[in-house]
């Protein structure tokens, strides 16, 4: 076990009586990108919910780089360095896009609650730059002005991942980050999550479309009815028969 | 850009000022010009725009802001009976005291939001009403009110050698005296600081978190923050806003009542705030400053007046005219005001200001679409 970030250790979740994870054993390695992929229903969003503690495991726990986030307040974990992309974008949408950013940035510099009153939000010149940036580099550039909820469907994707990126996470988690995205949008994002890789941010991905995982990710979990049936490099997980037969085949890769 | 937008907010900050400074002289046309009054529109003002700093920021639905205004009166008149009749130090501790008053409502009541944070500051504002009214009668002297009397101590006027003689003290800022246009004046200019601290509060990094807190409140605990502390800096700068206003009204009339705080007064700073336009800088000051105005000119309207207005027209038709007119105002001006706030509502649902800004829009619009007659404009 060379440097494991992030461990879920016997994780068990129920709704009532329906058992959407059980026994989910998981490690992620520092820098690498780990794909959970499988079919609907099987649990991962749950699982990314429960990191970031949005939902409490009935029993088993998360450690975060030796911190147990079980039980910690969402911005706590938040805090911590473990920051999720949503599926649904989560934006602000009556703020500008240069707000929408500005927040999270903020957050990473000045922590969960700071009382600055009266300092004017516009003269924070470093925030500013710094949002700009992201933007930029998103591809969002020319919107800094415009109201968040005003954008379109794919580009709302997009902020919201300049939201993740801009609290320079430690642990990314994204949640199927090209899902509704038109084809050379998601290369585009595929382009984007390769250079992030390559500064080293560790990421969990969440993803249906193959081509995103196979051309990303590092090593693969297979979560299948709540547990994870096979756990791997691309090609092994590729090779792996169970795996056709749960989710794979309905694919045709 | 920033230094434009700095720029703007200075103007508004000057204009505004000029504009409540000079009140005495642009009410005039409107028989609006008496002290009485105008300290109202000062008072209720401040009222408003502390509670657009709660309801417009954070989009939490305070019914029970008046609590603050009554605890503020109290304390301001027992600074008065027990150590002078300055009202600095009255303000002080009306401010400090609400603020107190805030913070233990709202740590509770934060807890939940939405329509049950709006019922639980409800409930505790009118828990404190009867409270004021029943068990607490030695410190707010119950149904009649706390009231200045010849015996109070005063401390430190009596120290100074401020001797009261037979008659009861008047309020006064070292000397001048709080009532009639000085007192007004002292109104004016606490409004205008108040005013400055909000506009630096809508533009500051904390208001924009409580604008996130409006827009989507899940989100900012998923990008690390911690909503809770935002929330009840929000409310207890919100209960000091209301705390002020009750020094204030103090200050002009030295005494407090508990009907202050009952929930008619909560309803009416909501009012205010809406009908102007929450969230809104100016907004909330208009719509206090209209519905005050209302409350004051409309109702005391009657039959005679409106017979005067009336005159020119032949007898049968002037009275069924003044018949008419005559539900709306007098003791009908909440009719009107309420007709008023309905129309304001479905038409402008983002109050008064939002109708300034469509007609802004208007020429705007105009402009760019046909430069000739904006440069026109331009030049006359």
């Amino acid at each position: 076990m060379d440097n494991v970030v992030l461990h879920v250790a016997d994780v068990q979740k129920s709704f009532a009586g329906l058992h959407a994870l059980s026994d989910i054993d998981l490690s992620v390695k520092e820098g690498e990108t780990h794909a959970i992929i499988g079919p609907n229903g099987a649990g991962k969003s749950t699982l990314l919910n429960v990191c970031i503690g949005r939902l409490r495991p009935d029993s088993g726990h998360v450690v975060f780089d030796g911190e147990n986030l079980t039980g910690k307040q969402p911005h706590e974990i938040n805090q911590l360095g473990v920051v999720r992309v949503f599926q649904t974008p989560e934006i602000f949408p009556e703020l500008s896009l240069l707000e929408n950013v500005m927040i999270p940035v903020l957050a990473k510099r000045d922590g969960s609650f700071k009382l600055r009153w009266f300092r004017r939000f516009s003269a924070e010149k470093e925030i500013r730059q710094k949002s700009e940036g992201i933007l930029e580099d998103l591809g969002l550039g020319s919107f800094i002005g415009s109201e968040a909820g005003s954008l379109s469907r794919g580009d709302k994707r997009r902020l919201e991942l300049a939201m993740g990126l801009a609290q320079e996470p430690r642990l990314l988690l994204l949640d199927e980050p090209t899902a509704g995205m038109a084809r050379h949008d998601t290369n585009a994002t595929i382009d984007l999550l390769k250079r992030i890789k390559a500064r080293g941010m560790t990421k969990v991905i969440i993803e249906h479309d193959m081509h995103v995982v196979f051309s990303l990710a590092d090593r693969i979990s297979v979560l299948a009815g709540g547990r994870i049936i096979c756990q791997g490099t691309p090609e092994e997980v590729k090779a792996d028969p169970r795996v056709k037969e749960a989710y794979l085949g309905e694919e045709q890769v | 850009m920033n230094k434009s937008n700095a720029v703007s907010d200075w103007i508004l900050l000057v204009v505004f000022s000029a504009v409540i400074l000079t009140m005495p002289i642009w009410l005039a046309p409107f028989g609006a010009n008496y002290p009485d009054l105008m300290q109202k529109f000062a008072i209720y003002g401040l009222f408003a725009i502390g509670f657009n700093l709660l309801f417009g920021l954070t989009g939490y639905l305070s019914f029970g802001h008046a609590a603050f205004l009554g605890v503020g009166s109290y304390a301001a008149v027992w600074s008065m009976k027990l150590l002078t009749m300055n009202v600095l130090p009255a303000v002080f501790f009306s401010v400090l005291v609400a603020g107190v008053f805030a913070f233990l409502i709202g740590y509770i009541s934060l807890r939940r939001s939405g329509i049950y944070f709006s019922i639980l500051t409800l409930a505790f504002a009118q828990m404190s009403y009867n409270l004021a009214y029943s068990v607490l009668t030695p410190i707010t002297n119950g149904e009649t009110g706390l009231q200045l009397s010849l015996s109070d101590p005063r401390v430190l006027d009596a120290a100074v050698g401020i001797s009261t003689g037979r008659s009861l003290p008047s309020t006064n800022l070292f000397g001048v005296k709080m009532s009639g246009l000085p007192g007004f004046y002292f109104c004016a200019v606490v409004l205008i600081i108040g005013f400055f601290i909000s506009l630096r509060i809508f533009r500051s990094p904390f208001g924009t978190m409580l604008k996130g807190i409006k827009s989507n409140q899940t989100r900012m605990a998923y990008t690390g923050l911690n909503t809770r502390p935002y929330l009840i800096w929000a409310f207890v700068i919100s209960g000091m806003y209301a705390g002020l206003a009750g020094a204030l009204m103090a200050s002009t009339d030295p005494l407090a009542g508990a009907e202050r705080m009952q929930w008619t007064a909560s309803g009416e700073v909501v009012l205010m705030t809406i009908l102007g336009g929450a969230g809104t800088l100016i907004g909330p000051m208009l719509g206090a400053s209209i519905i005050k105005y209302f409350e004051n000119i409309f109702s005391a309207f009657n039959e005679q007046t409106l017979n005067q207005a009336f005159d020119f027209l032949p007898d049968s038709i002037q009275g069924i005219v003044v018949d008419t007119v005559s539900l709306f105002v007098g003791e009908g001006w909440h009719l009107t005001l309420g007709l008023l706030f309905m129309i304001t509502v479905i038409f402008l649902p983002g109050g008064i200001m939002e109708g300034f800004r469509r007609i802004g829009g208007i020429f705007t619009r105009n402009k760019s679409n046909t430069p000739s007659s904006g440069a026109v404009a331009e030049q006359s």
